[in-house]
């Protein structure tokens, strides 16, 4: 599915984005099963609040990172709403 | 190999359960109250447990709410970061329990329906319980929990998929798992009246496809395969000891909740041993690990890697050997024993319902 740069997304209600200690990662914990996230994608998931839109989102990592994000947060946040884990308003 | 960690505890709180469900995955030989872990042994494994990398907990059972210590043992697994889940049968789940259970921080609730006609799902589970489940939801909806339903499907309520899943919608479920009965325990026992045709399995398929697509955002559907009418058996839980554990309610743990099967196995309990023991070094949890293990077709095929061989406890009850490939397989000639299964059911009724003899609940 395509997502616009205005969609603002937000975590399924089932799922936790929570820093695991033990493995030192942040992991995307839901009822059966569990994602090992890298820094870039732990990074996108901890702006998606409900309320920014994934310009915002993509705006603040641009700032973070120096470089255009928003193409691969698109991409990444597609992926994740495609298997439920994310939703978008 | 490099060994991995877990991610997911099923703990088996207590055999006890007031619902008597022929397709129940228990053991026949269960034990009592008397034998449960207590109180702070479960304490201790829970944070051994997070210790090792467990991320979520499934407090299960039997009925888990047959534990006066439910609510303790919930803000235990809280604390030490656990994701829980309370898989419950929704019968004793009263208002006051799910207040003191969401009040200690428990997140995901998950009730199991029977069936869409309470008529049906009484007799299935050999209790009048339709009627509560639909209490249950409601409350578990109104307290906010993260909210699950499970139906596990079988010849008498396959034709009846569409409507179940109308009801776990109107239940108000965030989730609904739709488990086709996979033979263990009692399920095993009761497999020639629970074994659906295959067209019901075909047409079942179909409307399960049809939900997914509609209640898409809304309520997420998974569709557990009847693996008898698969082709090739099912990646079960990623492979043996790789990501998955089960305590069973004496301590017991296990790679797979059908492991009671494999009677060639000596599991190992937490009563004697770290739960970091049993999974890196117990004999059992590095049985069947890797692919060291396995015989052929499944040693030089590709698919091992997809499928890890299939299930080691359905190898063992189907061919007497675990290290077999796992016959719903078609590449192995063990698939006789499966197609056999599958004709000899004869979808009566006649079931063998779960009982243990219930002892007093401790105090």
């Amino acid at each position: 599915m395509s997502l616009t740069p205005a969609a603002v997304p937000s975590l399924w209600r089932l799922a936790r984005l929570n820093f695991d200690p033990v493995r030192q990662q942040h992991v995307l914990v839901y009822p059966e099963g569990a994602m090992m996230l890298n820094e870039s994608g732990a990074a996108i998931l901890q702006l998606c609040d409900g309320q920014r839109s994934i310009a915002e989102i993509a705006r603040i990592l641009d700032e973070r990172y120096h470089c255009d994000v928003l193409a691969d947060v698109t991409e990444y946040l597609a992926q994740l709403v495609e298997r439920e884990f994310v939703r978008v308003a | 190999m490099s060994l991995s960690r877990p991610t997911t505890l099923l703990a088996e709180l207590t055999y006890r359960c007031p619902l008597h469900c022929p397709y129940c995955s228990n053991p026949l030989a269960m034990t009592g109250a008397e034998d449960e872990l207590t109180t702070d042994q479960w304490r201790r494994v829970f944070t051994e447990a997070r210790e090792l990398g467990v991320l979520q907990l499934g407090l299960s059972g039997g009925e888990p709410l047959a534990r006066k210590d439910l609510d303790a043992l919930a803000d235990h697994a809280h604390r030490a970061g656990l994701y829980t889940t309370l898989v419950t049968s929704a019968v004793g789940l009263t208002r006051d329990r799910a207040t003191a259970l969401r009040d200690v921080g428990l997140e995901h609730v998950q009730i199991s329906i029977q069936d869409s006609d309470p008529r049906t799902a009484d007799h299935i589970a050999g209790m009048r319980a339709a009627h509560l489940k639909l209490e249950a939801a409601a409350v578990v909806r109104e307290l906010g929990f993260a909210f699950s339903i499970n139906a596990v499907l079988h010849r008498a309520n396959l034709d009846r998929i569409g409507e179940i899943i109308e009801l776990a919608g109107a239940m108000g479920a965030d989730r609904l798992e739709l488990a086709n009965t996979q033979y263990y325990g009692w399920a095993f026992e009761n497999r020639r009246a629970l074994m659906p045709t295959r067209e019901q399995v075909e047409r079942a398929q179909a409307v399960a496809d049809d939900a997914m697509r509609r209640y898409r955002g809304q309520m997420q559907i998974i569709y557990v395969l009847p693996d008898y009418y698969e082709t090739y058996p099912k990646p079960c839980y990623g492979g043996w000891g790789a990501n998955y554990l089960v305590i069973t309610p004496n301590g017991q743990t296990l790679p797979c909740h059908g492991a009671t099967h494999i009677t060639t196995l000596h599991f190992d309990t937490v009563r004697d041993h770290s739960l970091d023991w049993i999974w890196r070094e117990s004999p059992a949890f590095q049985a069947y690990r890797g692919d060291e293990w396995m015989l052929e077709p499944c040693r030089s095929c590709s698919r091992k890697a997809i499928d890890f061989g299939g299930c080691r406890c359905q190898a063992f009850a189907l061919t007497g050997n675990a290290a077999n490939t796992d016959p719903v397989c078609t590449l192995t000639p063990l698939r006789a024993v499966v197609d056999r299964a599958v004709e000899e059911a004869t979808g009566e009724p006649d079931y063998r319902y779960r009982y243990i003899h219930v002892e007093p609940a401790r105090t």
